[in-house]
């Protein structure tokens, strides 16, 4: 790929424009405008799902126009989709880490470092390393941050190391495979899933059917235990509960309505609100999720103390205008999941939205984005569920448009060459 | 020469017309296919490109999709997205598409 494919694009298409100037066409054809001038600088704070993919088609539809810079404090992205294989046993971390180069192909300034303040009067941000950015509009994309001190003593960041999430992909992720293979056979895993909403409503469920599965193949004694504050499976219920009585028989029992309120490292338990201790060798606690916390001090944070309200036409946050807010933090449409594809589909309304509005004209009225989920049950079967959402004028969100979407009939393993495919296509969506 | 020019920009106009005021919305809506399909319709691979396909073609497979001629174990998920679009909406995606180059 050379330096950068939308320059090139934008030099052959300079030359076919001088031709069809000469049909006397111009002022017809939008086509046949000049190149845009510099429309301005965007600054993208999170380079996950949401954050790459606004990245690269806010340049891709500027045609190089927007200036785009991108912060994030890892140097590689590391996708939460399929980092439950990695506990599972059939993948390696390092499968699901792409580089930010092919980005950095599309005149993306991809920054390795931390915003640490929003000054939203000035329209600056404040980094760890580098000196103060400025930006013309500013897109949040932090993802989830965790509310431990809602979980007793997981608040203390000594606890954080022995009981963790794993539920952002990286050395957590590692750390909790290597538990798991360092436990005993006949030990017990516990795994604790907080009150939806929720980053990835079906990846508790997926990530204890991976366990099962590897403690299928390598420690059969042992079992799973899934302590779910909610009443009943979050998604895809049926075709979790089918596996569970099914190929993982007497390996996985899941108990509703079992909200974990503290951890005892003493004994290596989780204490239920109703006060019953379950004990584990491995201990691993979803404690509930809010945006994350730079999207808190910026003051996008409009509802529940938690989640960030967007105008879903533009993902302009409802709070600060000139900010729009991408992905797991925003406060969700009605029965629409906080997954990284959806995460996609916002960065690519939002992208469009900025493109319209720095060049002074109207964003779409009618966005629309879909959503697909796969979740793997084992090494190589996996379950689908999807949705098509469409902006309601009336009531000012997305809502499903009915009778769209549904889920897999049975997991098979053609959709498990699909949720692989998919993986690839999404991360080059995303990440060029 | 110059009314034909006139009456010529009418057409191209009147055909427009359903987006003239959102004039990306083909390019918008497609852009919902490329988690799966790649960007553009150029897929990386495992799953099929849209890019380059017939307008006609892609709009008959959607149909077929969304008239359930198409379902199944192997339609496995597009059956289900199919529905969650209007025939001018999937126009629109397949008018994108037919004018993307193929692959990657």
């Amino acid at each position: 790929m050379e330096y950068s494919r939308y320059n090139m694009g934008r030099r052959g298409f300079l030359k076919a424009s001088g031709a069809a100037g000469a049909m006397a066409l111009a002022g017809c054809a939008t086509t046949a405008a000049p190149p845009p001038a510099k429309l301005g600088r965007v600054i993208i704070i999170g380079g996950g799902y949401g954050g790459a993919t606004a990245a690269k088609y806010l340049r891709m539809w500027s045609e190089g126009a927007i200036e785009v810079f991108m912060i994030d404090m890892n140097r590689a992205f590391v996708s939460c989709p399929l980092s439950n294989l990695v506990l599972g046993g059939s993948r390696k971390i390092e499968d699901l880490t792409v580089g930010y180069g092919g980005l950095r192909e599309y005149g993306v300034q991809v920054i390795n470092d931390e915003v640490t303040k929003v000054n939203v009067d000035k329209k600056t941000v404040e980094l760890k390393k580098i000196q103060d950015l400025n930006y013309d509009r500013l897109i949040v994309a932090p993802g989830v941050d965790f509310m431990f001190d809602q979980v007793g003593s997981l608040k203390d960041p000594k606890a954080q190391e022995r009981v963790l999430h794993a539920w952002k992909a990286g050395p957590q992720t590692v750390a909790l495979r290597q538990q798991l293979v360092d436990m005993r056979d006949g030990g017990v895993y516990v795994l604790s899933i907080p009150r939806a909403p929720y980053r990835c409503p079906p990846g508790p469920y997926e990530r204890a059917c991976q366990v099962a599965h590897y403690f299928k193949q390598a420690k059969p004694k042992s079992k799973v235990i899934i302590l779910d504050a909610n009443e009943d499976v979050v998604s895809k219920a049926g075709l979790f509960k089918a596996q569970w009585n099914g190929q993982y028989k007497g390996l996985i029992e899941y108990r509703n309505n079992s909200e974990v309120k503290d951890v005892n490292l003493a004994n290596m338990s989780a204490v239920l609100d109703i006060g019953a201790d379950v004990k584990a060798d491995v201990l691993n606690v979803l404690p509930p999720m809010r945006a994350g916390d730079i999207a808190r001090q910026a003051g996008l944070v409009t509802a529940n103390n938690r989640w960030c309200g967007v105008d879903w036409l533009t993902l302009e946050s409802v709070a600060r205008p000139g900010i729009h807010v991408l992905g797991d933090a925003t406060l969700s449409a009605a029965l629409m999941p906080k997954s990284g594809h959806m995460a996609n589909q916002h960065a690519k309304v939002a992208a469009a939205a900025i493109v319209e509005l720095m060049n002074g004209r109207t964003p779409s009225s009618t966005p629309m984005m879909a959503n697909t989920c796969y979740s793997y049950v084992d090494d190589r079967n996996v379950v689908h569920v999807a949705s098509v959402h469409a902006y309601d004028a009336r009531d000012k969100t997305m809502k499903v448009v009915p009778g769209s979407g549904g889920l897999s009939a049975a997991p098979s393993e053609l959709e498990g060459s699909y949720g692989n495919a998919w993986a690839r296509n999404i991360w080059h969506d995303m990440l060029g | 020469m110059k009314s034909r020019h006139f009456v010529a920009l009418a057409i191209v106009l009147t055909a427009a017309s359903a987006s003239a005021q959102d004039r990306h919305l083909g390019r918008n809506l497609a852009a919902q296919c490329a988690n799966c399909h790649g960007t553009n319709g150029q897929s990386q691979g495992g799953i099929p490109g849209l890019a380059g396909l017939g307008q006609s073609t892609l709009i008959a497979q959607m149909n077929a999709f969304k008239s359930g001629a198409r379902s199944g174990p192997a339609a496995t998920i597009m059956h289900q997205i199919a529905k969650g679009y209007t025939d001018e909406q999937i126009a629109l995606m397949a008018a994108y598409f037919a004018a993307q180059k193929p692959g990657k």
